[in-house]
């Protein structure tokens, strides 16, 4: 039987160990939406030999910043981003969740003020890491519903 | 301990130890003549208070306008957004940048929750949030616990039982928290559909205390210390069936009371319906006119503290 692979990429990044069911939502935030200029690829529901099943994104020519590298951190705590230079790992390591986040996420509560025509940035102090819970710095609501969240 | 409250923002009681909590009530016990008129103070003259209430209020806005007054200072704000640039579409942190420049201290109250929050970061002068939608009321908790120490000597070792919606009701969360950080012992008495959010409950369980829930009046009222009623907010339903089927569940009236402690004391945010009887005005039980006057020496105390006042 003939096995189909995805290629290697020779720039880029790869972003594996995203929690399963959860590579749509890495797309999202990498901000990979209709049109594309490089090769992207999705693999979802993959064995994993630490949790399972996984999902993993490829994305060539394309490394990312760290308000990106927060955002998978809050959906996909165990990712691990595996940035490719000229088809060798320049660098690998695992995303963290940061201690504090702004400007990356809007706040769950209707009510807050933070969601009306105001001049600031939603900001949240992480409550929990794993699995992540943040609390609003502002009307104090924790949100647990992160990926739906994210801006 | 007072020069730590220049310049602060009051904007959750969550943000106070309990060290700080007893010397605000500490000051306030002292500001009682004064909030009587029986004594007079010039503590604040020359000072403004920038007094903002962008939703509806009786007795918060008008203790502090007493509270600035009896100190000597002048208060200038509105209480209708109507008619001023809030009506135009001016967001919150200009208004606030604008009156910031107009005032020494500032009091909001605002339908969004966080607004107080907010206001505090655009800000120089002192914000005392004066009720953020459903979320904080430091100052009414305040008062709350001032009235009980005046009531019972102390406030640690009574037994507190909340009444009504203890779900939407924001003067019950932070004052259930406030009780818990000074180790009352609690009861949370509601319809099943309007109890205390789980998360509350969990917050005070990890203070070390256990609170009971229960829908039963009758069997928390025995060996009550303090019952804390709460109106059931038509406002707050979006189904006016769903309003009628807890509306008058509980009625404190002279019959509810025959088993009680004598010296239990009742009180209530204020404004009341139905749920206590006006035959229990008369009797000894009855703390919540008391407790209404108690805003103004509480908020003096505030004003006093973060205009660097008091000692």
């Amino acid at each position: 039987m003939k096995e189909f692979k995805v290629t290697p990429i020779r720039n880029g990044t790869v972003i594996d160990h995203i929690q399963a069911g959860m590579a749509l939502k890495v797309l999202r935030i990498i901000g990979v939406k209709g049109e594309v200029s490089s090769t992207v690829s999705v693999l979802m529901h993959v064995p994993s030999k630490k949790e399972g099943w996984k999902d993993i994104v490829k994305v060539e020519d394309r490394e990312l910043d760290p308000k990106e590298l927060d955002k998978i951190a809050l959906i996909s705590p165990d990712a691990t981003i595996n940035i490719i230079r000229d088809y060798n790992v320049a660098q690998k390591f695992i995303v963290e969740v940061p201690s504090r986040v702004k400007g990356i996420m809007k706040c769950s509560n209707p009510g807050c003020i933070t969601n009306k025509n105001e001049p600031v940035e939603a900001e949240f102090v992480v409550e929990s890491k794993k699995p992540p819970s943040l609390r609003c710095v502002y009307c104090d609501r924790t949100t647990t519903d992160i990926a739906d969240s994210i801006i | 301990m007072s020069e730590a409250f220049k310049g602060m923002d009051i904007v959750s009681i969550r943000d106070f130890s309990r060290e700080q909590i007893e010397h605000v009530l500490n000051v306030a016990e002292r500001m009682v003549p004064i909030a009587k008129g029986e004594e007079r103070s010039r503590e604040l003259e020359g000072k403004i208070l920038g007094s903002l209430f962008f939703e509806p209020s009786t007795r918060t806005r008008l203790s502090f306008d007493a509270a600035m007054t009896r100190l000597g200072g002048r208060v200038l704000g509105f209480d209708a957004p109507g008619g001023s640039s809030v009506s135009k579409g001016e967001t919150l942190a200009d208004t606030i940048r604008m009156v910031d420049g107009y005032s020494d201290v500032i009091v909001l109250r605002h339908p969004q929750e966080g607004a107080a929050r907010l206001a505090g970061h655009f800000a120089d002068k002192p914000i005392l949030n004066a009720g953020d939608g459903a979320g904080q009321h430091p100052t009414q908790t305040m008062l709350d616990l001032f009235t009980i120490r005046k009531a019972k000597g102390k406030i640690d070792g009574n037994h507190v039982v909340v009444l009504g919606d203890l779900k939407y009701g924001r003067t019950v969360h932070s004052l259930s928290e406030a009780l818990a950080l000074f180790g009352a012992e609690l009861t949370f008495v509601a319809p099943p559909t309007l109890q205390m959010p789980k998360e509350h409950v969990k917050r005070i369980e990890e203070m070390g205390l256990k609170p009971k829930v229960t829908s039963s009046l009758s069997e928390a009222m025995k060996d009550a210390d303090v019952l804390y009623v709460t109106r059931i907010q038509k406002e707050r339903f979006p189904d006016p069936a769903e309003y009628q089927k807890v509306a008058g569940i509980y009625k404190i009236d002279l019959d509810m009371l025959k088993d009680a402690k004598s010296d239990l004391k009742i009180m209530h945010p204020l404004p009341r319906v139905t749920e206590i009887s006006p035959e229990v005005d008369a009797t000894e039980h009855a703390m919540y006119f008391e407790q209404a006057f108690n805003g103004v020496p509480v908020r003096m105390a505030l004003l006093s503290l973060v205009l660097g006042g008091s000692k």
